[in-house]
């Protein structure tokens, strides 16, 4: 049986972490994660959880002692946001070099400077090559259960995962959430059998030595085919987690895709705002449609080219920036695409940094000018210029 | 030694044998070599556990412990030993003295 709870995103991230009950959560607070610590240390305090809560001085030292928990054997989970992100980046490499299975909840916030508290994808996006299994949520709900998926896959290929959240769009906004039967789920997660465990007497082990020309470059490659399985993990442990919670854990969404002309790209909570738009299109008659991804590393290239290879016109939607480059979700799409010799028309809108708002009409007029190919390559979305 | 491939080593750089460290020569990173005069060293076991290869060897125990000549297949030369020796009975030579 499932509850109906009302939470806001951060509280749907707190009740996975609640249900998974992690040994170890490391954890410093940050605008817009904190929400989730604060309601998890709730449950620590109630005694709701047997969590072993450390309260540590930076992010650095955050993702430190989860690499260090982590390699001990814990089930360990944390959240961070932003310049928390930017301050741990170090260590968060070394969690994915040391394959450790870390699940971090990331309220996507914009990376300084200007300093900003709201939302973009600059964060997550900028440590999208540091070995991580990455999952965007567009809504509180999926949160929840991304929380869920992320802390089986992880464990299972023993690669850290980050599951993210638009800040304040999502983690402050109250919906109801569905949240299942804390049995169900519990059996879902089951028991952390980390086969490297620091504390194993019997199995001594060393984590983290050092290698230079003889052997870095064998062991991070190890990482490349540990993607690879996440890939088809993903799947397999989404499709369990499906009989919990009767819905379906693609690489992506395809909303109205089967006769659409044009289709816009996007990640998390601007999915929805597309999604609304899309309904109020279609009633005009307008041939308009959404793919949401889901899993952004490992990227799913060959899926995703065969889902958009027969639309006339694409646009994918950034909230973040590569400078000098083409921005991250547009340039994995224009890779994969590259793969089906694709002849349409592809086009590339940066919008919302720094938490300027995206609307329905926005999104509307971004398909009407797609519609009258009025829309540029390159272009962007609510920007004054 | 034959080096392994990417499937034959544990993942994520991981040592899974104890010890293995003896494997690991330190001894080439040495420029400059410690000699121990035996005869001035007064045994009072300074350099012993200060030695960060742990390469000077000794026997007996309690106060009839000795130390040994250092093992130079993992002395390392950083001079460590000769620092903290309180009657300077180790020198450092050039290891290039040594090498024909
Ligand atoms: S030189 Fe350094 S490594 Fe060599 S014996 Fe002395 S302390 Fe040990
Ligand atoms: S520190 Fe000097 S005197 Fe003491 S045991 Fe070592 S060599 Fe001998």
């Amino acid at each position: 049986m499932s509850k109906i709870k009302a939470v806001t995103g951060t509280g749907a991230g707190a009740e996975a972490m609640r249900q998974i009950n992690p040994d170890v959560v490391p954890a410093f607070p940050i605008t817009p994660q904190t929400a989730i610590m604060q309601t998890f240390a709730t449950f620590v305090a109630n005694g709701v959880v047997d969590t072993e809560m450390i309260r540590v001085e930076s992010e650095h030292s955050a993702m430190s002692c989860a690499v260090g928990a982590s390699a001990a054997g814990a089930r360990v989970m944390t959240a961070t946001a932003s310049a928390g992100l930017a301050l741990m980046w170090e260590i968060v490499g070394v969690a994915s070099g040391l394959r450790l299975p870390i699940v971090m909840e990331i309220v996507n916030r914009a990376l300084s400077a200007p300093i900003n508290i709201h939302c973009d994808h600059s964060d997550s996006m900028g440590a999208r090559d540091l070995g991580w299994i990455q999952i965007y949520s567009e809504s509180a709900q999926e949160v929840y259960e991304n929380s869920l998926l992320a802390m089986r896959l992880a464990e299972k290929v023993l690669l850290p995962a980050m599951v993210c959240q638009d800040g304040f769009i999502t983690s402050h906004g109250v919906e109801n959430v569905e949240v299942f039967d804390d049995k169900d789920v519990k059996k879902f997660i089951g028991e952390h059998k980390y086969p490297h465990s620091l504390l194993n007497v019997k199995k001594p082990v060393t984590h983290g030595p050092l290698q230079l020309q003889d052997y870095y470059f064998e062991t991070r490659s190890q990482q490349i085919p540990a993607m690879d399985e996440a890939k088809k993990e993903y799947i397999k442990i989404g499709e369990e987690l499906s009989k919990i919670t009767g819905r379906k854990y693609g690489y992506f969404d395809e909303y109205n895709m089967k006769d659409a002309d044009c289709v816009i790209v996007a990640l998390n909570s601007t999915a929805g705002t597309t999604k609304t738009a899309i309904d109020k299109m279609r009633k005009e008659g307008k041939k308009v449609g959404l793919l949401k991804l889901r899993l952004f590393r490992p990227f799913p290239y060959k899926e995703v080219a065969n889902a958009l290879k027969g639309i006339k016109k694409i646009a994918v939607l950034d909230r973040a920036v590569s400078f000098g480059a083409n921005p991250p979700l547009y340039g994995e799409i224009k890779n994969a695409l590259y793969d089906v010799n694709y002849d349409g028309k592809l086009h590339s809108l940066v919008f919302g940094l720094g938490g300027r708002n995206i609307f329905v009409e926005d999104i509307e007029q971004v398909f009407d000018k797609m519609i009258n190919d009025k829309l540029e390559e390159h272009g962007t979305v609510g920007l004054r210029e | 030694m034959t080096l392994k491939s990417n499937k034959d080593i544990p993942i994520g750089g991981l040592i899974d044998e104890a010890g293995s460290s003896k494997k690991f020569k330190t001894g080439d990173w040495r420029s400059f070599r410690p000699i121990w005069d035996k005869e001035k060293c007064i045994q009072c076991m300074m350099c012993l556990p200060l030695c960060p290869e742990d390469c000077i060897p000794s026997e007996g125990s309690g106060k009839d412990i000795k130390r040994k000549e250092t093992d130079l297949e993992y002395c390392k030369g950083c001079g460590i030993c000769m620092n903290v020796c309180p009657v300077k009975c180790i020198k450092m030579e050039e290891e290039s003295k040594f090498t024909k």
